[in-house]
């Protein structure tokens, strides 16, 4: 059963120290500056949480608008630990940031039991209802607890998420997802996604399964989170508002359903594709800025309604099967249809 | 006592304007079964539109409020035939993402300076305000200016959709688009006019809104859009009188707990309500549980 998740993978780790080295030989060299490391952290940290929207959407197919709330309830978790405990101590800050993927986590599983049950556009209302309800308990939170600042944010945590231990979690998270897809778990997923009712007459526990992407997909938002609360000198209520989760929605789509390496691309993409856009037009872009975000997500959805990338997956991403059970090799789509059921003959085993 | 009754009245006067927001989610989802996420903008953009045709047009009260209704109905075709007729054999999400996409594309587009301009304004009252006081008891004349066109334009919808051939087509696509189509109706066109009329209507709330609370800005839409969808599913989403009764209780709701309990946890109450409706009558209160469980 090993050899399942070995296959591509020795590249996959060539190409992560490869990149690890480049960037400390730019850095050491100040090509990439203090500036542009802060954007390369920031497009790791929302790429982590894009991808837990990718699991709970793009893999299991459940329409969730509430990732922004999961994000920012990891930020004031893991933010509040290091601030009132660990007062710049980077086994407070681990610790914080375990909280923070478990609050967030648990918190998912609480909210998910019941609403998981709704399907499609109402789920995603019921998620964005929960969103703003944890936004206005967060501007409200310093009548509890004095710390976050309420409405104002929270100031003070501690800066010690660095490149090093982003790109490790980031990397970790990646290789977690890239392994689960094909488990069973991750094809029962899929096999929700595709058509909720055949999966539950195949024998799939789909309320098992649902719960699990839920879980494990708000708990990395929650663990994005916390990273971003060591990474950004402020933590505010309003950086986690709805409009906030449509930015993580509109990398998975663009991504294309279902496409870890389409996530990956498009999350760090967008956040270099904004500075960019910065950098290009100034003060013109603030206020266009918006309006192309829309523009975006209106274009992509219209010409290609499964996302850019649908159904395109780069090759190492993929684990191989056990021999036999193989989808075929040089086979570029691991996320359409037909091969996800092409590998599904031991999804009971 | 008396400070209850202004409130209600208060919150009757908001139940109001949600009620014409909500009539054109409930007719949108009830004919294609999409969450038209821009709804909440349309409303802004009649709002605006009558902002400008008072302020510098300085055109009379009365014409501004069709003139911004007639703009929003084109608005909402045009927004119709532009992002949601390509996507409407695709899955229902995709639909829905663009009417998320539209949402923001109107807001950040308003804020342009070119266009209506990042800021607060201040809405000039087209009329003076009186107040009367009965034992304590006060009602003003936008209460009852709000009361009175909710209650015309309601009359209208209720006779277009039950007594004219439109109306008949409307329900007949809302039943069942290919029956429909067999039977001669032109889909298209009648989807096209939903649209048109709902929109209309949130124009027509977008004006009374900003009477009521003279302020606006380009993201005014998001939260009485949001109530409002809130309130159609409270009243069964589909059905025209669950969200007249559903915007009602969504008005007294947000009211009474900004007076009551807490102002800054108003919206976590109404959304509250939103969730468990879901949960335990997802068909809402007026609805008709269809055979989809949602």
């Amino acid at each position: 059963m090993r050899r399942r998740f070995t296959g591509g993978l020795p590249f996959v780790l060539i190409s992560a120290v490869v990149f690890f080295a480049l960037r400390e030989v730019l850095g050491a060299t100040e090509i990439v500056n203090a500036y542009w490391q802060l954007i390369l952290d920031q497009a790791m940290i929302i790429t982590i949480a894009s991808i837990g929207l990718s699991i709970i959407y793009g893999f299991c197919g459940q329409f969730s608008l509430g990732q922004a709330a999961f994000y920012g309830l990891g930020a004031y978790v893991a933010g509040l630990i290091s601030k009132l405990y660990g007062h710049g101590n980077y086994g407070v800050f681990l610790l914080g940031l375990a909280a923070a993927t478990l609050v967030a986590g648990a918190v998912a599983f609480l909210i998910g039991m019941p609403i998981l049950r709704l399907r499609s556009d109402y789920l995603g209302i019921a998620t964005m209802g929960f969103g703003i309800i944890v936004k206005v308990l967060m501007d409200y939170s310093n009548k509890w607890v004095p710390a976050t600042g309420g409405a104002t944010g929270m100031t003070g945590v501690p800066q010690i998420a660095k490149f090093p231990v982003i790109f490790i979690i980031f990397f970790l998270v990646a290789l977690l997802v890239r392994n689960l897809r094909l488990s069973s778990f991750g094809r029962a997923w899929m096999a929700v996604r595709d058509d909720e009712m055949a999966a539950d007459a195949m024998g799939v526990d789909t309320t098992r399964v649902k719960t699990l992407a839920f879980v494990l997909g708000c708990a990395l938002a929650g663990l994005a989170g916390g990273l971003y609360a060591h990474r950004y000198p402020i933590v505010h209520p309003s950086s986690f508002d709805f409009l906030k989760s449509f930015d993580f929605l509109i990398i998975v789509v663009a991504g294309g359903l279902g496409s870890l390496s389409g996530t990956i691309v498009t999350g760090i993409g967008w956040v270099f594709l904004l500075e960019v856009l910065r950098a290009v037009l100034g003060q013109s872009f603030i206020d266009f800025r918006g309006v192309l975000y829309a523009l975006a997500l209106v274009l992509v959805i219209i010409m290609r309604p499964k996302g850019l990338l649908s159904g395109l997956e780069w090759q190492p991403l993929i684990p191989r099967h056990v021999p036999g059970t193989t989808p075929a090799a040089g086979q570029a789509e691991v996320a359409t249809d037909s091969s996800v059921r092409g590998g599904m003959p031991n999804a009971g085993a | 006592m008396t400070e209850a009754v202004n409130q209600i009245l208060n919150g009757l006067q908001l139940g109001l304007v949600y009620a014409l927001i909500a009539l054109g989610y409930t007719m949108v989802y009830g004919i294609i079964r999409l969450i038209n996420f821009a709804h909440g903008d349309v409303f802004m953009v009649g709002a605006f539109v009558a902002f400008f045709s008072t302020s510098s047009w300085h055109l009379p009260f009365v014409v501004a409020v069709p003139l911004s209704m007639v703009i929003c109905a084109v608005l909402g075709v045009v927004i119709e035939r532009l992002a949601y007729r390509p996507l409407r054999y695709a899955a229902r999400i995709a639909a829905l993402i663009s009417a998320i996409g539209v949402s923001l594309l109107l807001e950040y587009g308003s804020s342009l300076k070119w266009v209506f301009g990042p800021n607060y304004r201040v809405v000039p009252r087209p009329f003076n305000v009186t107040q009367w006081s009965f034992r304590g008891v006060q009602v003003s004349n936008i209460q009852v200016i709000v009361l009175l066109t909710v209650i015309v334009l309601l009359a209208a919808l209720q006779y277009m959709v039950t007594r004219t051939r439109m109306g008949k087509a409307m329900r007949a696509v809302s039943f069942d688009h290919d029956a429909a189509r067999l039977m001669g109706i032109n889909v298209d066109a009648i989807i096209s006019y939903t649209f048109a009329l709902g929109s209309a209507l949130a124009a027509a709330g977008g004006v009374l809104y900003s009477v009521a609370y003279p302020q606006i800005n380009p993201f005014m839409g998001i939260m009485p859009g949001l109530k409002a969808f809130t309130a159609a599913v409270l009243g069964g989403i589909g059905s025209i009188p669950g969200a007249m009764l559903g915007a009602l209780i969504m008005g007294e709701v947000d009211v009474l707990s900004a007076a009551y309990l807490s102002s800054r946890l108003r919206d976590v109450f109404s959304f509250s309500i939103l969730i468990l409706v879901l949960l335990t009558k997802p068909s809402g209160l007026l609805g008709k549980s269809g055979p989809e469980k949602v």
